[in-house]
Order: structure tokens, then C-alpha cells, then sequence
């Protein structure tokens, strides 16, 4: 580390901001630290989107009846808000933005494998994107985001603008995973062995297997349902012989990989914020890399849980119930592990150490609910109900989320070589804990009452949960806009951060901050394993 | 991939140690799209299991309506395609260029007369009305020669869904695989290919394989069904 600081000073003002200039540098770099900026910058412009439809569906349901909106802009807004959610903020949220700047860091490399895939794929999700914004102009999808046959073949333009926007923007994510295992098996600096490897790697690389393999089955799903839509090629459609559930198979085959998709990075990033704020080596560093593995080898198997109601057969809905449950073991052995890390540490609550913390918390509860709905005996009463809205928000919000914004702040330094106000990092913290379990837990209780998802409306007496539930929305707003204002402020005025203020390990740390072009001065040289504090 | 390929002319691009480590790469990087290409296909040929498990009669009157002949005639075009697009690599790492570019051209035209083909299919089919799902418009009295006395089920057009996804979407993947091959036959006719750099023309010949191995699945699976 200390080699690294003295040659960073020699080059002190050298570093892939300043490597080249203006607008046009930045939309054909092949860096891998811009194309992630470039992520980061979109993924935050649809987070801020996405968030707005929140708001808007959660004012609406502040009271029964007709709050703010007919009920077809209700189903439009939940539609948007769903996908443009998981399309364009939570799958490339971690892996395309952190992930595109630290994994290469992480491993001692120059940049990702192939640079101009990277750069291709930012430009698949911003075509996506557009083309699926499209469909505003055509009325507006309200499908929901699963998109579930029949009524998305009612030949609505809208529904098919949608589909081939996220069609496109899977190529964005079949191109990341690409690159990351790529880069993984072929770029890892000399003495970098797997073992070696730090565990948001590890992560990474599970979650690209899963990219990789699992995107083209909902690229094939997306194009037949637009050509449902077109030609009515009957697949999918009862009148013309089809099966609807047929459709749910095909798109839960991937969309049920691609949950941890979402969350798998999360893993790895707070692998990496309780080591390096506790001080301390990571306890289990084998279970934890291969537990990623084990989750992204039984993913593929547990699809059919989403549909224990929809008339599959119920000997198959008995094996996806046990293949559901088994995710739970190599998920709780992380958390285990992470407890025994933070475990006579030197625990350090900076913002990023609170949003770990607030992951472990809020993802246990996510992942325990998820054990009440992989029990079939359960599922049929909660399925369909704001259990299940409250378990993936859960999973997906105080999970992802939580651990993009511990990422954001524990990585801030190192991407831009300044500090941010931590106590103002700390409210945004503050604000989106309390406001997320003001949210999200009445709605167990909603839907453990039999409040039925996605309706506009609701009974008189489910209104004093509901007003609880868009309070804490307001309140997860506020979070996020303290969080968005302690960001842009440690952009104008942070102090300098010097190459490693958190004192971590890992090799993104060795270099200076912000980053030189190619990364590493030197070629760096590894001997020891990623997490040597004590 | 063990012959050493350092030490050329050509240089690797900035984050590689040499040009063996770049190509070693860019092939893995192949490979793992080539899976998700079979993967694709693949939720094609699920959809196919499953319906023709529920509907044999369908696929049975549908390919009737395919000539079998036709069929076989682009499967020996293509096969052979892959045989000229070998010989392209091999030239391609011995550096006889002339002989690359001859090949990979031969392989280009295959392409072409494999899309000449299906065009003819496609128009026969299209004539009769015999076109995907709730296109379809066929006259029932028009069918009788080619099914004699075989009873036309009433979701035949789903037959002609799948034939036409299936074989729609193969067609853009011969159509891009030709694209592709004209770029590396270009490359190779300004001499940028020799024993130290052959990536991209081997990338290319692994994706035309796969065209060419999807297509050997949807010949049985869509011509010689009945």
C-alpha cells in the first residue's frame, strides 16, 4: 500500500477524469471506471423515475377510492414503476456500475476483458430504455412488469414497445456477465489465484453465470410474446390453443434467476463493508465465495414457486417448495458468517457500515418471508396479497438498494478521490431504514388481512395501515434525497480523501484516488489473501 | 490455441500481456456467447417438445406442406458452408491469403443460396396462405393435394408459428453470420491475418458452426416429422 501512495503522488494529477475531455470522451470511452460513471449516472436517473412512480402509486392508495389518479393510471404507474425498477436500475445497479469499476480494480486489472461490449451494453440500455419509454406515447403499458399472458397479447402497441425495450436492454446484461467472467478466468494479476479473489468478485461472477445463461431465455420469451402480439402465433394465447402458463414458465425460467441477479452483488458488496468496518478478516471466506455459487447453481431449479397456484402440478409445486427452501441455507450461511466477522471487531459505524448493518436487518426479514411463501400450505393464502409486495421490497429495496447505497458511499473516495459528509450520509441512512419498515412491514400485516396486490383500491378498514405504509414512503424519499444531496455535495466540495481513508485491504485501495487511466501504476504483485487486517 | 502467437506484427489490445493472452480470451468470451445462443434456441425447441407432445397431429400434417428435398438441399449447402469456413481459418493461420478469401467467399455465397432456399419455401408457403398463427389464411380445398386425405386440424397454424420462428429466426442468424464473414474476409484480404492473429476469423467460423448445427436440429424436427 504504501508503494502505491508514493507513486500515486507522482502522478497526482493524472487520472482517468482528467484523461480525456469533453462530453464526447465520455460517450466512446472504453474505461471501464467512465462506462461504470456512465452507469451510475443512468442508473440514477431511473431510480429517480421509478421512485417518483412510487410515490405516486403509494399517494394514491393513501386513502380508499379515488385518490390522485383513475384506476388505469394506477395500473400504468405500478407497470412503470415495476420495470422500470428491475430493468433499468436493480439488475444493472450493482453489476454494471460497481461492478464495472471495482471488479477489474479488485483483481489487479487494466480494465474489463472486452471494452467495447462494455461500452455496447451501456448503449443496449439506454436503446432499452428508450424504446421502452416509447410506449408512453402509445397509452402506456399496464401489464405489470411480468407482463403475464393473456391480457399482454391484447394487441396493445404499448405492450410491445415494453417488451422489446426490455428485449434490448438484455443484451446490456448478457454483455456485463459476459465480460465479468471473461475478466475473472483470464485478467486476475499474477498471484491473484481464485482463493484470492475478494468475495465481491466472487459475487459478480456468480451473478454473470447467471447472466449469461439465463437473459437469452427471456430474450427468446420477449420476442415470442411481440410476436404473440403480431402475428398471434398462438403459443401463449388459450383461444388459439396456447397455454398462459406456458408464458410464466418460460419468463420465470429467467425472472426467478434474476432475483439474484439483484441481490447476489448485493451479497458481495457487504461481504466487502463488514470486513473492512470491522476490522477484521473476513470470517468463512470459502463458505461465503462458494455459498454465491451454490445460489446461482439451485436458482435455476425454484422457478415454479411462482406458480403453486397457477395449475402446475402439485408434485411439482412439492419440488420447487423443497428447491425454494434450499436457497435459504447458502443465504443464511453468508449472514451467519458476516456475524461472526462483525464478532469482536473494531466495528466502525460510518454511513457505509450503518447500510450493512440495515442490510443484515431488513434482507433477514426478506429472507425468512420468503420461507412462509416457498411453504405451498402458506402461498395460497399470501399469494397474490401485500405479503408477497413486502417480502421482495424486503429482498430487493432493504437488500439491493441498501447495499448500493453502502457502495456508494464506502466506494465514493476511491471513485472520485474526495470525501463525503458522513453525518449527512448518515441521515440518508437514518430516513430510509425507518421509512422502509414504516412502509413495508404494515404490509405483512395488510396482506396476512387479505389485501390483494395490485389494485387501485382497497376495504375502508385496511386505510390505517395504508396511511402508515405512504407515510413511510414519504419518509424513504427524504432518505434518498439527503442521500442524493451528500453525493453531490462530496462531488463540489469533499475534502480530499487520500488513497484508502477506510484503511481496507483490497487492491482497488493500493491505487491513487481517483483512479490513473490504466488503473495500477505498476502491475501490482499479490501474495496474501484479500482481507489481512488481523 | 498452443502455438505461440507472440512476437508478430500485431499488437494486443492494452490490457492484455500478449496477443496468445488476448486470443485465449476473446475465445472464451465466443464460447460463453455461443451458450447463449443455444440457450435462446433453446426455449424454441422447448416450446416445440411441449407442443408437439400436446398436438402430434399438427406437426404431422404440417410438414407435408415443407419438401423434404429443399431441406436436405440446404442442409448440404450449409454443411458444406462449414467446411469451406474451416478451410478459411486454416488458410487464414497459414497466411495464404488468396486462398482464405476464396474460401470464406464460398461460404458467403452458401450462405446466400441456403437464404435463396428458403425463400422459395417461404413464397410457396405464403401463396398458399399457409402463414403463422392468425395469419394464416389458407383455403382448405387448396391443401387437399398436398394432404390427401389426411383431416386438416383446426390449430394448423400453429405449425407454421413455429416454422416460421424457428426458421425466421435461424435466417437472421445466417443473414448476421454472412455479415460477419464478409468482414473478416475483407480483414483478410488487406493481409491482417497470419499465424500470430486469427481471432476474429475463428470467432466467426465457431458462430456459423452454430447456425449450422441449429439448422441440422430444425431440419428433422420441421421437415421429416411426419
Amino acid at each position: 500500500m504504501a508503494s502505491g501512495s508514493t507513486a500515486s503522488a507522482a502522478h497526482h494529477d493524472h487520472n482517468y477524469l482528467n484523461h480525456e475531455k469533453g462530453l464526447w470522451s465520455w460517450l466512446t470511452t472504453l474505461d471501464h471506471k467512465r462506462i461504470g460513471i456512465l452507469y451510475f449516472i443512468t442508473v440514477a436517473l431511473f431510480f429517480l423515475v421509478g421512485g417518483i412512480f412510487a410515490l405516486l402509486i403509494r399517494t394514491e392508495l393513501f386513502s380508499s377510492g379515488q385518490t390522485i389518479m383513475t384506476a388505469d393510471d394506477y395500473t400504468r404507474s405500478m407497470t412503470y414503476h415495476g420495470a422500470i425498477m428491475v430493468f433499468f436500475v436493480i439488475i444493472p445497479g450493482i453489476p454494471a456500475f460497481l461492478g464495472n469499476f471495482f471488479l477489474p480494480m479488485q483483481i489487479g486489472a487494466k480494465d474489463v476483458a472486452f471494452p467495447r461490449l462494455n461500452l455496447l451494453s451501456w448503449y443496449c440500455l439506454i436503446g432499452g430504455a428508450a424504446v421502452a419509454l416509447t410506449s408512453l406515447a402509445f397509452g402506456g403499458a399496464d401489464t405489470g412488469w411480468t407482463f403475464y399472458t393473456p391480457y399482454s397479447i391484447s394487441m396493445k402497441p404499448a405492450v410491445i414497445w415494453m417488451v422489446m425495450g426490455a428485449f434490448i436492454a438484455g443484451f446490456s446484461s448478457i454483455l456485463t456477465g459476459l465480460n465479468f467472467v471473461v475478466t475473472t478466468h483470464k485478467l486476475r494479476a499474477p498471484g491473484m489465484t481464485m482463493n484470492r479473489i475478494p468475495l465481491f468478485v466472487w459475487a459478480l461472477y456468480s451473478t454473470a453465470i447467471i447472466q449469461v445463461l439465463a437473459t437469452p431465455v427471456l430474450a427468446i420469451t420477449l420476442l415470442l410474446l411481440a410476436a404473440e402480439n403480431i402475428f398471434g402465433i398462438g403459443f401463449f394465447d388459450p383461444a388459439l390453443g396456447g397455454d398462459p402458463v406456458l408464458f410464466q414458465h418460460f419468463f420465470w425460467f429467467y425472472s426467478h434467476p434474476a432475483v439474484y441477479i439483484m441481490i447476489l452483488p448485493a451479497f458481495g458488496v457487504i461481504s466487502e463493508l463488514i470486513t473492512a468496518f470491522s476490522r477484521k478478516t473476513i470470517f468463512g471466506y470459502t463458505a461465503i465465495a462458494y455459498s454465491s455459487l451454490a445460489i446461482a447453481a439451485v436458482s435455476f431449479f425454484v422457478w415454479g414457486h411462482h406458480m403453486f397456484v397457477s395449475g402446475q402440478s402439485e408434485w411439482a409445486g412439492v419440488v420447487f417448495s423443497f428447491l425454494t427452501m434450499l436457497v435459504g441455507v447458502p443465504t443464511a450461511i453468508k449472514l451467519f458468517n458476516w456475524m461472526a466477522t462483525l464478532y469482536k471487531g473494531s466495528i466502525n459505524l460510518s454511513a457505509p457500515m450503518l447500510y450493512a448493518l440495515g442490510f443484515m436487518f431488513l434482507f433477514t426479514i426478506g429472507g425468512v418471508t420468503g420461507i412462509f411463501l416457498a411453504t405451498i400450505a402458506t402461498d395460497v393464502h399470501f399469494h397474490d396479497t401485500y405479503f408477497v409486495v413486502a417480502h421482495f421490497h424486503y429482498v430487493m429495496v432493504g437488500g439491493t438498494l441498501m447495499a448500493i447505497m453502502g457502495g456508494i458511499f464506502y466506494w465514493f473516495p476511491k471513485m472520485f478521490g474526495k470525501l463525503v459528509n458522513d453525518t449527512v450520509a448518515r441521515w440518508s441512512f437514518f430516513f430510509i431504514f425507518m421509512g422502509f419498515n414504516v412502509t413495508f412491514f404494515p404490509q405483512f400485516v395488510l396482506g396476512s388481512m387479505g389485501m390483494p396486490r395490485r389494485y387501485f383500491d382497497y376495504l375502508p378498514e385496511y386505510e390505517y395501515l395504508n396511511q402508515l405504509s405512504t407515510i413511510g414512503a414519504y419518509m424513504i424519499g427524504i432518505g434518498f434525497v439527503i442521500g442524493g444531496w451528500a453525493v453531490i455535495q462530496g462531488l463540489l466540495n469533499g475534502k480530499p480523501s487520500g488513497p484508502n481513508p477506510w484503511g481496507a485491504k483490497t487492491l482497488e485501495w493500493t491505487t491513487a484516488s481517483p483512479p490513473p487511466h490504466e488503473n495500477f501504476i505498476q502491475q501490482p504483485i499479490v501474495t496474501a489473501g484479500p482481507y489481512e487486517y488481523r | 490455441m498452443s502455438t505461440a502467437k507472440t512476437g508478430s506484427g500485431y499488437h494486443h489490445a492494452h490490457h492484455y500481456d500478449s496477443a496468445e493472452h488476448e486470443y485465449v480470451s476473446s475465445k472464451q468470451g465466443v464460447w460463453l456467447f455461443l451458450c447463449t445462443e443455444i440457450l435462446m434456441f433453446g426455449g424454441l425447441f422447448v416450446g416445440y417438445a411441449i407442443f408437439h407432445h400436446i398436438y402430434p397431429e399438427i406437426f404431422k400434417v404440417g410438414s407435408k406442406f415443407t419438401d423434404w428435398r429443399l431441406g436436405a438441399a440446404n442442409t448440404v449447402v450449409l454443411l458444406g458452408s462449414s467446411f469451406t469456413m474451416a478451410l478459411g481459418i486454416y488458410y487464414s493461420q497459414k497466411k495464404e491469403q488468396s486462398k482464405a478469401v476464396a474460401m470464406l467467399a464460398i461460404t458467403i455465397l452458401c450462405g446466400a443460396i441456403f437464404m435463396g432456399i428458403k425463400y422459395i419455401e417461404y413464397s410457396h408457403k405464403i401463396h398458399l396462405g399457409l402463414l403463422p398463427g392468425s395469419w394464416y389464411t389458407a383455403d382448405p380445398a387448396s391443401l387437399v393435394k398436398y394432404v390427401g386425405d389426411m383431416e386438416i386440424p383446426s390449430n394448423l397454424p400453429m405449425y407454421f408459428s413455429f416454422y416460421y420462428m424457428m426458421t425466421g429466426i435461424h435466417g437472421i442468424h445466417v443473414l448476421v453470420g454472412m455479415g460477419l464473414i464478409a468482414w473478416v474476409m475483407i480483414r483478410a484480404m488487406k493481409g491482417e491475418f497470419g499465424p500470430h492473429y486469427y481471432t476474429p476469423v475463428e470467432g466467426v467460423g465457431l458462430f456459423w458452426h452454430l447456425v449450422d448445427l441449429v439448422w441440422i436440429y430444425l431440419f428433422p424436427l420441421l421437415y421429416l416429422v411426419s
